[in-house]
């Protein structure tokens, strides 16, 4: 089926097998930094935003973003949107393997636009959907709260 | 004297994340190869069945399938595996196929394997494979597999136990009998598995021209996978090439030999074109490797004065089917076996350990490995003792630690210590939770009826092994480990070691350690690691060794190759070498006047050697490797305490805190650790609360998604409080001991004792992990 949208600030066309997940679809794209953890929608680690909204890239299929807007963290380090974030999760070490970050920062960058000061458990509750097996999440906490307190002058 | 601040202890950011922050990892499932193909594997329904007939025909006529292979067509090309270690006298496996041939023994054994264009393609046609299965009898239950009735799970042994261990050491049953406090207890520990967030993956590709194999491999072992595949696959060793870039997790997961990643290897021998496998989460579920299932019986005695007099244990653990190859499944038992009761002096101690085979899943060594078991069984002792005799958990501890100045000590097990520091630990861990100010609070809270409870453990890691782990056994396992540090012309450092990163920072405290030899910035050196083709030779990263044992190894190649820089320059300077340091990239004397850059120095060796006087050595590369020799293992060792709340009506466990005093001798960087110990903490609280493997009466596993198995999510889990006591190992220049581990030893004994203790008011007590909201109704008598 013949899909077209705007991946990445490109307009992008592609012949997709309806069954193809999302997740499927960027990483055969050459989008490798999309990961697929657990293709249950658990985990998060597949998080893209279509729409300007996270959503899990191995719930929803290539063919539903047909005339979307889709992000991923290619795009949005190439826009430097999130670079802040991602200088605070080098900085507080909020990664170790690296397989989950992705989706934590798309996730840390739409709870920092929904509220920009948010308290330690307010970050731990909107991360919940963001599965880590490395840090123990807590660098994680850290470096999103840093980000909060320096957007806001604090 | 080097110039500027040293590297060393400094919290310096991995330089190596920064790709991963960008989605510019080398992640093995992001590699595409030319012609490359893709497997999925048909997997049994049944946890113990005869194949009488696998049917691959309809399979082989599906779009985009290029081969399918049943059991025996793999064999024909690769020789079974066997998990014993010949040190663990009188163990028992059977050899065990990449795929399964003639019967399969665990629900999700590979019986047949689909090679295709796709991932989706492949799944296609293993939906359409026919397999006829007679099914046996599952044999589930550990101990019911031990009854003389139950079926045998390999006729050919004779038993379904592979191995039994006992320890009697003095005079246990004196000891009881004039003991003024005793108690027993009955723990259970669940069955459960690593879940790294990346599934397992290969990537094989074969040369046919040059008979040569490499795999792009998502693991810890890269030399020990080169030995594994070239004994099983009939190649010389050094045709095969293992590749280890950037692994998504690993925690013990992926230091194995999987058959299902073995028939890949096959597969792509056989086809002479690269295959893919990459595990979805259901595989990983029923093929990665579990661990723990342990149930021991325990006591342990006291005299009048709190003093310990003897521990007794009697551990049975269900492995799976198979002892896994080449490390063996009996590892955890024995690490339970050996370490109960290691930070306390105990003057005798009786222990057994029985490891039986069952129709589940193969288990084997996972971050900890025993460690947990040992500390939460005899940390849960010590407070029945404490409240047995009316003493604080705190003051029992103190009265039975071993002493900071009396080592080397050596336990009633025969394990040797040394350099370890219990007792500061302790009073350091008093310190900065404030122990009398939160049992003060606690009071309080109880008083308002919110039942809060405050757990303690002391624990020891197992950390840099000697070749008395492994290679004593026969396992094709490096003790050793080797770095090379060369200076090239450019004045860059570049280093290698053979122990590997998966993102605990290994590259990072390398880097820290050469610069320092050095003089140099660490960003002046590019690392190297995992790649079988161009590192030294070495075991890779387990045991909690990559620091102690491949840090030491990166020290003595880097100061060689600082000699052989001053011995270059003392011929260019006409000084004598020994004067000479190195500081800020630069060959400094002993005014610390800047003499000679090394870029310069590097220039005239390589481009200019006609300006050195002749026979000058002119050498710019040094490796140099290192063992742990004189003790077995160098220890770390710490104390842990757990705050939590129990809702009474429903359960429900909050964590509120969690502190950790760690002795990891010389800390190389204070960040790294203090995340590997807040990650390993995590990951015990997660065995010790959430996550297990359910399985019902047939061997069937019933929870094998994420969305099913319970990891531990950000809001659950406390903010964690690190201290550090440092007592630098002996054993070694730099005095590293590991860290990875730690947490994961001591969390669940720590969080086990407060649960309990904020259960002490209703004369409930829980001996299970995970301790589920369920089974805390049970303890309390609300449910049945």
């Amino acid at each position: 089926m013949k899909i077209s949208l705007t991946l990445n600030g490109e307009v992008v066309t592609a012949d997709v097998e309806p069954r193809q997940s999302l997740v499927d679809f960027l990483r055969a794209s050459g989008l490798t930094g999309t990961h697929s953890g657990c293709e249950h929608g658990v985990c998060g680690a597949c998080s893209v935003r279509v729409g300007g909204h996270v959503v899990r890239g191995c719930l929803m299929l290539a063919v539903q973003t047909d005339g979307q807007t889709v992000e991923t963290i290619e795009g949005l380090t190439q826009s430097a949107a999130i670079a802040d974030l991602q200088a605070a999760f080098h900085r507080r070490n909020a990664l170790q393997c690296g397989f989950c970050t992705a989706g934590m920062l798309l996730t840390a960058h739409e709870l920092l636009a929904l509220d920009p000061l948010p308290s330690r458990d307010d970050i731990r509750d909107y991360l919940s959907g963001n599965y880590c097996r490395c840090t123990g999440y807590q660098a994680i906490i850290d470096a999103i709260a840093d980000v909060a307190a320096e957007r806001s002058g604090r | 004297m080097t110039q500027g601040d040293p590297q060393v202890g400094r919290s310096i950011p991995r330089p190596n994340a920064r790709r991963l922050l960008q989605g510019k990892g080398r992640f093995v499932a992001d590699k595409t190869l030319p012609r490359m193909l893709h497997v999925a594997f048909v997997r049994s329904p049944y946890a113990h069945a005869r194949i009488l007939d696998v049917d691959l025909s309809a399979a082989r006529a599906m779009p985009g399938v290029v081969a399918a292979y049943d059991g025996a067509d793999i064999a024909a090309h690769v020789t079974p595996f066997v998990g014993i270690l010949t040190h663990m006298t009188a163990m028992q496996s059977p050899p065990q196929p990449a795929l399964a041939c003639g019967v399969t023994h665990w629900q999700g054994e590979a019986v047949a394997m689909i090679v295709a264009q796709s991932r989706a393609l492949a799944e296609d046609a293993a939906a359409v494979v026919v397999v006829d299965y007679e099914p046996l009898p599952a044999v589930c239950d550990m101990e019911a597999a031990l009854d003389p009735a139950s079926p045998l799970i390999h006729p050919d042994l004779g038993t379904n136990l592979c191995w039994e261990r006992r320890i009697d050491s003095g005079d246990v049953d004196g000891a009881f009998a004039g003991a003024a406090h005793l108690v027993e207890r009955r723990f259970v520990f669940g069955r459960h598995t690593g879940v790294t967030l990346e599934p397992r993956v290969c990537l094989f590709d074969y040369d046919g021209s040059e008979d040569r194999l490499t795999l792009h491999y998502s693991g810890q072992v890269p030399h020990m996978m080169q030995a594994v595949l070239a004994k099983h696959l009939g190649l010389p060793e050094s045709h095969v090439r293992v590749i280890a870039e950037d692994v998504g997790g690993s925690f013990g997961i992926k230091i194995h030999t999987y058959g299902d990643e073995i028939a890949t290897a096959v597969a792509a021998m056989l086809l002479r074109r690269p295959v893919q496998f990459a595990a979805d989460r259901y595989e990983s579920f029923l093929s990665d490797i579990h661990a723990r299932d342990h149930r021991v019986s325990a006591r342990a005695a006291i005299d009048a004065n709190g003093k310990l007099l003897a521990v007794e244990i009697d551990d049975i653990t269900g492995i799976g089917p198979y002892s896994v190859y080449p490390r063996s499944s009996a590892i955890e038992g024995n690490q339970v076996l050996n370490l109960t009761g290691a930070p306390y002096l105990i003057p005798a101690y009786r222990g057994r350990l029985r490891v039986v085979f069952q129709t589940k899943v193969p288990t084997c060594q996972y971050r900890g490995v025993g460690h947990p078991i040992a500390m939460a069984v005899m940390e849960g002792l010590m407070d029945d003792l404490a409240a047995a005799s009316g003493r604080d958990p705190a003051d029992l501890r103190a009265i039975n630690l071993i002493p900071d100045d009396a080592y080397p000590v050596k336990s009633p097990q025969g394990i040797l210590f040394a350099d370890l520091s219990h007792q500061a630990s302790l009073a350091r861990l008093l310190d900065l939770m404030d122990y009398q100010a939160l049992r003060a609070e606690q009071a309080a809270f109880r008083a308002r009826g919110i039942h809060r409870g405050i757990g303690l453990a002391s624990m020891v890691e197992i950390t840099n092994p000697s070749p008395m782990f492994y290679g004593v056994g026969g396992a094709p396992v490096a003790a050793q480990d080797g770095a090379t540090a060369r200076l090239d012309a450019s004045g860059a450092i570049h280093i290698s070691n053979s122990v590997t990163e998966q993102g605990q920072g290994t590259e990072t405290i390398l880097a820290q350690i050469a610069a320092d030899a050095l003089g140099v910035d660490p960003s002046r050196i590019t690392v190297t690691t995992g790649d079988t083709a161009t590192v030294p030779y070495g075991g890779g990263t387990w045991a909690s060794r990559g620091a102690g044992i491949g840090g030491e190894a990166m020290l003595r190649a880097s100061l060689a190759l600082k000699e052989q820089i001053t011995g270059i320059a003392g011929a260019i300077l006409q000084c004598d070498p020994t004067q000479l340091d190195l500081a800020d990239g630069t060959v400094v004397d002993a005014a610390g006047q800047t003499r000679i850059s090394l870029q310069a120095l590097a220039q005239m060796v390589y481009y200019r050697g006609n300006e050195l006087p002749p026979g000058l050595p002119t050498e710019l590369i040094a490796t140099r490797h290192f063992r742990v020799e004189g003790m077995p293992f160098v220890f770390s060792n710490g104390a842990m305490a757990s705050y939590v709340e129990i809702d009474p009506d429903t359960g429900m466990i909050k964590l509120l805190g969690h502190w950790v005093v760690e002795d990891v001798g010389t800390i190389l960087n204070p960040q790294l650790v203090d995340e590997q110990i807040r990650g390993g903490v995590v990951q015990g609280l997660g065995g010790a609360l959430f996550e297990e493997c359910h399985y019902d009466a047939e061997g069937q596993l019933l929870n094998a998604t994420l969305a099913d198995y319970l990891v531990p999510m950000a809001g659950e889990m406390p903010d964690i409080t690190i201290a550090h006591i440092v007592t630098p190992t002996r054993t070694s220049v730099l005095g590293a001991k590991g860290a990875g581990e730690a947490g994961t030893t001591g969390a669940p004994g720590a969080v086990l004792n407060a649960v309990n203790d904020a259960l002490r008011p209703f004369g409930a007590q829980i001996s299970q992990m995970p301790m589920t909201p369920e089974r805390i109704l049970r303890a309390m008598g609300t449910i049945e």
